[in-house]
């Protein structure tokens, strides 16, 4: 019998999930709790799950875990209060390509810039699935979208830049297809003290995949397959190699830094303060 | 205590402090910006949380997170920035989150006039967000008050689980008066669960007075927070009972709370007419009553410190006992249509507005009440 | 008795802060005061403008409209405040910022910024000049009490310096 020791994580009378039937967020969903389960550290009363408005930002109702479903874009500030005001907790956002580059945009670059100690993962599935298939600022240039008939000539975020240019201290890509890998990832991401971001390309065959012609699930796993590199590879490729729908994966960058909320205690210190007494925190 | 010099927004800082809080987030806009530089100084001290957001939204969302974590939480702004406050200040009504939100009013709409005064945000404090939400109003009209709101403020908050605005103004912010601080306040604490996971504890079920005893992240109840409409387990439903049910009892739990709606009144047992004001242009009506009151004009002082729910009981007693009000607001006429809504036609209702970035003259409040007394006196 | 000031000038010359330590200094006599300011959006070089009320009842209007003593700190700030001085009202002026004196019977012009710049090396320092002025014309608080309020107010580094400010500014009428 397959172990599968991780249900414990999930709110078994929330399932069965939302999604469509082929979507990628579950595979990310229970990569996400299978990290967790790998790391002592986190239990399911001392992490809170953070996240925004959209098809992956609803994995959040299924976790059993102190879960926060916030509003569109703004999962990042939220989870900074939570971790601001109990540096105690974890604290993991999940969100979108739609929910964290564009509505969200400005707060991901600041969480980044602050390096808040969080661990944030993008489900990047190229659209806005919720609302049927508009065109996100992760949608490739050229293809379909309900607002982008004719394809898409809105040059893409390349969100794993975008956050390390911004401050992030952990910054990787992985997908749906890559599971081990993503667990690995995401696990990484956990243990490193700052702002992580971990990309999750995930197959949205419903509302990306069909109007793109890519074919069934399966074939959009296997495009992922075909079509990611691993880091250390892709460095190696020369550039006229790094053609077509070629991409990397891996770790892109990790530094040492400060979290916010460490730093923030010597803002405490400077100002002579003392540990809080008079807070009503916990009653 | 002796008494000190102190600004209305130092005020507001220290009452907030006084009451427990112990997280801000913001954004600079003037004239409400002393707000977060005091507690940017004030509130590493107590081992607090000052954060400066990248902008108006993300101030908002940092303070909802922090308050689910279990902190005492306040943010401050003036109207452009209260504007994109309210995409959250709806989510901390419907989730129902602890929150106080200042607004120093200055003169709009948009840009409008920074640093000059103006309470032109009043029916934005009440219906500034979407949907059929709750809220709850205050406005001070003295440095003194504005500490003793704040403390209010931060109070309401915690006992009813919403937002509350702290509506102040250009003049009450930037003043500097005297003020002697009490040397304690009375603080209700965070609402906290009656019972426990294990027996089946449902985070948005209400008390007896409506209010859920929603519990604190990191404390072991593992409870899901929403925007959507939700039932009494935290989860959304999608049913037209739970979500009716919901939004009545989101509006209920303030409004059948009469004990929270406070209206300072004086010189009303003799008098025929009456001035309606709030903020800082009370300070300014209250001048005003003192003046035709010398010259023998019976004017009572009604000033609403409360601002919504609205002293609806209050201003119809008193309707029916005068000749006329004036209502005088620093705006083109806001809190006008609801006094008149109030007061259902049983006397005239005048409305003395300004709009031109400076504060009233008692004079022309004076020229209000004398223009009633007349219109009123000379079609009897 | 209920006296009002206007103090005004350019942002930058620091009368916003003269007011608060006098508005201080009433207060810490046992006096009601209150302090309101105006300001352009700019943060330097714009119009400045802060008014006291001082009185032994509570104040409630908070806008002064007949000043009792009005102290301009430049040119523009004296032709823009000086009109609605209480006749039997005082003018302050800055004798070198001021060169052309208003049409108004009671003025007193001091070289305050001329004053700071000469004595203490820095023009940073004329509000606190200004401030020693207009206690010694004003008489609204002890010269002692202004003192103790400004030293509360200063950086403890310039407490020394703040204090030959306000003696020059007392001093010079």
């Amino acid at each position: 019998m397959v172990e599968r020791s991780y249900e414990k994580f999930f709110r078994r009378n929330r399932l069965p999930h939302l999604w469509c039937p082929g979507c990628g967020n579950g595979i990310v969903m229970k990569a996400i709790v299978q990290a967790i389960e790998k790391n002592p550290s986190f239990t399911q009363d001392n992490t809170v799950i953070v996240s925004g408005i959209g098809c992956s930002s609803r994995a959040s109702g299924y976790m059993d875990f102190d879960t926060l479903h916030t509003a569109h874009g703004r999962a990042i500030p939220f989870a900074t209060g939570v971790k601001l005001a109990r540096p105690e907790l974890n604290v993991i956002v999940i969100t979108g390509d739609g929910d964290c580059t564009a509505i969200g945009g400005n707060h991901f670059i600041h969480g980044c810039r602050r390096n808040v100690d969080l661990t944030v993962i993008l489900f990047n599935n190229n659209i806005y699935g919720m609302t049927g298939g508009q065109a996100s600022p992760m949608t490739p240039l050229g293809k379909k979208a309900t607002t982008a008939p004719y394809g898409s000539v809105d040059r893409p975020f390349d969100a794993c830049k975008l956050a390390e240019a911004a401050g992030a201290t952990y910054v990787a890509r992985s997908t749906a297809f890559h599971v081990q890998h993503l667990v690995k990832t995401i696990e990484d991401g956990l243990n490193n003290k700052g702002f992580s971001f971990i990309e999750a390309l995930v197959q949205c065959p419903t509302a990306y995949g069909r109007r793109n012609k890519m074919g069934d699930p399966a074939k959009m796993m296997a495009w992922m397959r075909d079509n990611a590199v691993m880091k250390t590879a892709w460095d190696k490729l020369s550039d006229d190699k790094k053609t077509g729908d070629k991409f990397p994966i891996g770790l892109f960058y990790k530094a040492e830094a400060e979290p916010y909320d460490v730093a923030y205690t010597h803002v405490r210190d400077l100002a002579g303060g003392q540990r809080d007494v008079a807070s009503s925190g916990r009653a | 205590m002796s008494a000190r010099l102190m600004q209305g927004n130092e005020a507001i800082a220290e009452g907030a402090l006084a009451a427990g809080v112990r997280f801000f987030g913001g954004y600079p806009i003037t004239p409400s910006t002393e707000i977060a530089e005091s507690l940017a100084k004030l509130m590493p001290k107590v081992g607090g949380t000052f954060v400066q957001m990248e902008d108006e939204i993300a101030s908002m969302g940092v303070v909802l997170g922090a308050s689910l974590a279990g902190k005492k939480v306040l943010t401050a702004s003036s109207g452009p920035g209260i504007s994109l406050k309210q995409e959250l200040i709806g989510y901390a009504a419907a989730a129902e989150i602890p929150a106080v939100i200042v607004n120093v009013q200055r003169v709009g709409p948009s840009t409008g006039q920074p640093t000059a005064p103006s309470q032109g945000d009043v029916m934005q404090a009440r219906w500034g967000t979407h949907g059929d939400h709750s809220i709850i109003v205050l406005s001070p009209w003295s440095v003194r008050e504005a500490f003793d709101i704040a403390v209010k403020a931060v109070n309401y908050a915690e006992r009813f689980r919403t937002p509350v605005i702290l509506l102040t103004d250009e003049i009450v912010g930037h003043l500097r008066e005297n003020v002697e601080l009490p040397a304690e306040v009375e603080i209700y604490p965070r609402r906290t669960p009656k019972t426990s996971r294990a027996e089946g504890y449902e985070p948005y079920t209400p008390d007896d007075d409506l209010v859920p005893n929603v519990a604190n992240f990191g404390e072991g109840y593992r409870i899901h927070v929403t925007g959507l409409i939700h039932d009494e387990t935290g989860f959304p439903s999608g049913s037209p009972k739970v979500t009716r049910e919901a939004i009545k009892r989101m509006n209920d739990k303030i409004a059948r709370a009469e004990d929270i709606i406070e209206v300072h009144q004086e010189f009303m047992d003799d008098a025929e007419f009456a001035i309606v004001s709030f903020g800082g242009t009370a300070r300014t009506a209250y001048e005003a009553v003192l003046n035709v009151r010398k010259r023998g004009l019976k004017v009572g002082f009604v000033r609403l410190i409360t601002i919504f729910p609205f002293a609806d009981k209050v201003i119809r007693k008193l309707a029916g006992k005068v000749k006329g009000l004036v209502v005088a607001e620093l705006n083109f006429g806001q809190l006008v249509n609801e006094v008149e809504r109030a007061v259902a036609g049983q006397c005239p209702v005048k409305l003395c507005a300004k709009y031109d970035m400076t504060i009233f003259e008692p004079e022309e409040i004076e020229q209000s009440i004398d223009e009633l007394i007349a219109e009123v006196n000379g079609n009897g | 008795m209920r006296k009002q000031l206007r103090l005004s000038g350019s942002g930058g010359q620091g009368v916003i802060t003269a007011a608060i330590i006098l508005a201080e200094a009433a207060v810490s006599e046992g006096k009601q005061a209150v302090q309101s300011q105006s300001y352009g959006p700019e943060a330097r070089g714009g119009a400045s403008k802060s008014e006291v009320i001082i009185d032994d009842e509570r104040i409630y209007h908070p806008h002064v409209k007949t000043p009792d003593f009005v102290l301009a700190m430049t040119q523009k700030a004296a032709d823009k405040y000086f009109h609605d001085l209480n006749p039997d009202g005082v003018l302050i002026l800055d004798d070198d910022l001021v060169p052309n004196s208003p049409d108004f019977k009671n003025i007193i012009r001091v070289p305050i910024t001329k004053l700071a710049v000469e004595k203490l090396g820095k023009a940073l320092f004329a509000n606190i000049v200004a401030l020693g002025v207009i206690v010694k014309v004003t008489k609204l608080v002890d010269f002692e009490t202004i003192k103790k309020s400004v030293a509360t107010r200063v950086p403890p580094h310039t407490v020394e310096q703040n204090m030959t400010a306000l003696q020059l500014g007392f001093d010079a009428v």
